[in-house]
């Protein structure tokens, strides 16, 4: 059985340019999220976290672009370009490129964009990164809802076994739009205050932006510091409600079962959950019920939505990067805006940032069209 | 009032896509929900929108939709006493 | 590595107004795609009332869905592990353009969640999955156009794991009313073999 990696990583945030400038703030339990007052984005002010343009152009200028891009191309690029150039790939047919997002460059549909509505399509999005940097293969977009980033390295490594590929690149992110937020709002999910999962007081979801990249491969020279081992991997639907989550939580319950089973463990050698926890009523409450028939209720939680919020496409990705950094730093970072339990299972929400000896993890997402998605990490032995 | 039943009914079943259903099927007390006429939380989330849209109506609470939704009565009644347009 | 090999053991095309099974038409229809799908709805007696709640990628797929595994006999009573792998060129921008619409003129800013919840194509997964009852594998992907060759690679890589059973597998494609689907069931068993030629041929 072939080993594959998780390596390289890049996180654009409203925090910075690099995986580290989130991670310290997490360490340091400061959140990205703001009020935001905007009525062209949404009638109301609304929290986000939110990528600032004007420093993303002058980071992207330095990458020489020839021709106009979008702002969801220029982050996904300079999180990309980061990661490709740690990895010292050559880009030849065996180094695939996914994209993982869910509604791409969705604001070239609205009447005051000066780009071409076509550029809305997402194997538009797939041929400019493929182009930007020269890949040699044709790019695979995922678009799965909210479980895209973490189905992405999924995907990279099924092709991966498959011998299809030796490394690929994953390259997620997703805009804060006022197509998004309207959506949200006229599901009556959006919080009006900072998101709070799994907490008493929750009242719904923040949206935030990021853009996340990673490697995925099978090679084991040059490995980032941090890497990590991908273990086990599944996706399972709940075939109950296109939009409300099961009330069972089968889908995930079935995920991480598959998951644990790919990577040969038990529930109990889990040293981690990184969970979804958008902070809305549902979902919270079916997370919560799908780990208690886990036997997971002592294994330490968190949710990393109170720091940037739901970041849609991208959140998957970037939260198993945020986990890879937390295994490697040995510390369980604080599930943020977390007060008092509000679900109606035990589960072991991380109050505050810990030091403790960790080996593996699992990252577990859940979304529209009752998709969930589980993928567990396991540290390097060094 | 009679009149607003009858528009209810009809844009219930024009907005939330009851195909199957007519006018004179749906009784002014059926339940909406559950064994009713079946509607599910995005048609509860759809008829918010159609309060806003048609009658100024804002809710702002979605569990407030709960009693309001319970019948066709029971949603003329509301719109009745609240419309602003 | 040793390969298992898998077959094809149906496949459904929906286009022009027309549903073919096993490359045989079996039902023929007309009009815009919305009289069409529902003549196709009454024709097969399909008895789903949700169905008119769907967005058109969703119907397109479901229906698609509905000939397929009905003719091989899958029924929600008797669980299966059957994966759902769909991929097309227009993602869900049918319907985000209806949401887009809808927010557009801020004087008439009315977002319908029953539009909106429709704004990812995976969505029609989750239809089928719902109605047969397939707590399975999905993944939704977007290519610029039917690409065999990642299909045919990724739905062995989830019988080769075990992750699945069978996969329904394939293209359905929704885009200003030109639309197109072609699904198709890999399992052990079937008349057609399971390669990126034969999907090609089918399709």
């Amino acid at each position: 059985m072939n080993n594959t990696y998780l390596s390289h990583n890049n996180i654009v945030s409203s925090f910075g340019f690099d995986s580290q400038a989130a991670v310290v703030n997490i360490k340091n339990e400061v959140s990205g999220l703001q009020l935001v007052d905007n009525p062209k984005m949404l009638p109301e002010p609304f929290y986000s976290s939110l990528i600032p343009a004007e420093k993303t152009r002058s980071v992207f200028e330095t990458l020489n672009p020839q021709q106009e891009y979008t702002r969801l191309e220029q982050i996904l690029l300079v999180s990309l370009e980061r990661v490709i150039k740690k990895s010292q790939l050559e880009l030849n047919d065996r180094v695939g490129l996914i994209i993982s997002t869910t509604k791409g460059n969705i604001d070239v549909l609205s009447e005051d964009s000066p780009f071409h509505k076509n550029r809305a399509y997402l194997g538009e999005l797939g041929k400019i990164v493929q182009s930007f940097f020269g890949f040699k293969t044709e790019p695979i977009v995922v678009s799965n809802a909210c479980v895209s980033g973490i189905l992405a390295v999924a995907i990279a490594k099924r092709f991966i076994s498959q011998g299809r590929f030796d490394h690929v690149f994953i390259a997620s992110g997703d805009l804060v739009t006022p197509f998004i937020l309207s959506g949200f709002h006229s599901f009556q999910a959006l919080s009006p205050t900072l998101c709070r999962p799994y907490c008493k007081t929750r009242s719904g979801i923040n949206i935030g932006e990021v853009a996340a990249s990673a490697l995925v491969t099978r090679s084991d020279a040059n490995l980032a510091e941090e890497a990590v081992k991908i273990l086990g991997d599944a996706s399972c639907n709940d075939a109950n409600h296109i939009s409300g989550p099961s009330r069972t939580g089968e889908g995930l319950y079935r995920a991480v079962r598959s998951a644990l089973s790919e990577a040969g463990l038990v529930s109990e050698e889990i040293d981690y959950i990184s969970a979804h926890g958008t902070a809305t009523s549902f979902n919270d409450e079916m997370e919560a019920i799908a780990f208690d028939r886990l036997g997971m209720q002592k294994t330490p939680l968190n949710s990393l939505k109170g720091y940037f919020g739901h970041t849609l496409g991208a959140s998957g990705l970037m939260e198993a990067i945020i986990g890879m950094h937390s295994l490697h730093q040995n510390t369980l970072f604080t599930s943020k805006g977390f007060q008092e339990l509000g679900v109606s299972k035990p589960i072991n929400v991380i109050t505050e940032t810990t030091p403790r000896e960790l080996k593996t993890f699992l990252k577990t997402a859940s979304g529209f069209g009752g998709c969930n998605a589980a993928v567990i990490f396991q540290k390097l032995q060094k | 009032m009679g009149d607003i039943k009858q528009e209810l009914k009809s844009k219930i079943i024009e907005q939330l896509n009851l195909e199957d259903v007519t006018v004179d099927e749906i009784a002014d007390n059926d339940p909406l929900f559950g064994d009713g006429l079946g509607l599910d939380s995005i048609d509860a989330l759809e008829l918010i929108v159609m309060l806003d849209k048609d009658y100024g109506i804002k809710l702002s609470d979605p569990k407030e939709g709960k009693k309001i939704f319970e019948s066709i009565e029971t949603m003329a009644n509301y719109i009745t006493a609240n419309k602003t347009k | 590595m040793m390969k298992d090999n898998y077959r094809i053991a149906s496949y459904c095309h929906i286009k022009n107004n027309e549903i073919s099974l096993n490359g045989a038409l079996i039902f023929k229809g007309e009009g815009p795609f919305k009289t069409f799908i529902k003549m196709a709805y009454q024709h097969f007696a399909v008895d789903y009332p949700k169905f008119f709640k769907m967005d058109n990628l969703s119907k397109l797929a479901f229906m698609a869905g509905d000939v397929l595994l009905k003719h091989e006999k899958v029924s929600p009573e008797q669980e299966e592990n059957i994966a759902i792998v769909f991929s097309n060129r227009a993602s869900s921008l049918d319907t985000d353009r209806k949401h887009q619409e809808s927010i557009q003129d801020v004087t008439a800013y009315y977002p319908s969640p029953a539009v909106f919840v429709y704004t990812l194509p995976n969505i029609c997964i989750g239809e089928i999955s719902i109605k047969y009852k397939l707590y399975s594998e999905n993944s939704f992907f977007i290519f610029d156009a039917f690409n065999p060759d990642y299909l045919f690679e990724y739905s062995s890589s989830i019988l080769d794991s075990g992750k699945a059973e069978k996969v329904l597998c394939g293209w359905v494609d929704f885009d200003e009313e030109n639309y197109e689907a072609f699904i198709y069931l890999v399992s052990r068993e079937g008349s057609f073999i399971h390669s990126t030629e034969e999907i090609k041929r089918l399709y």
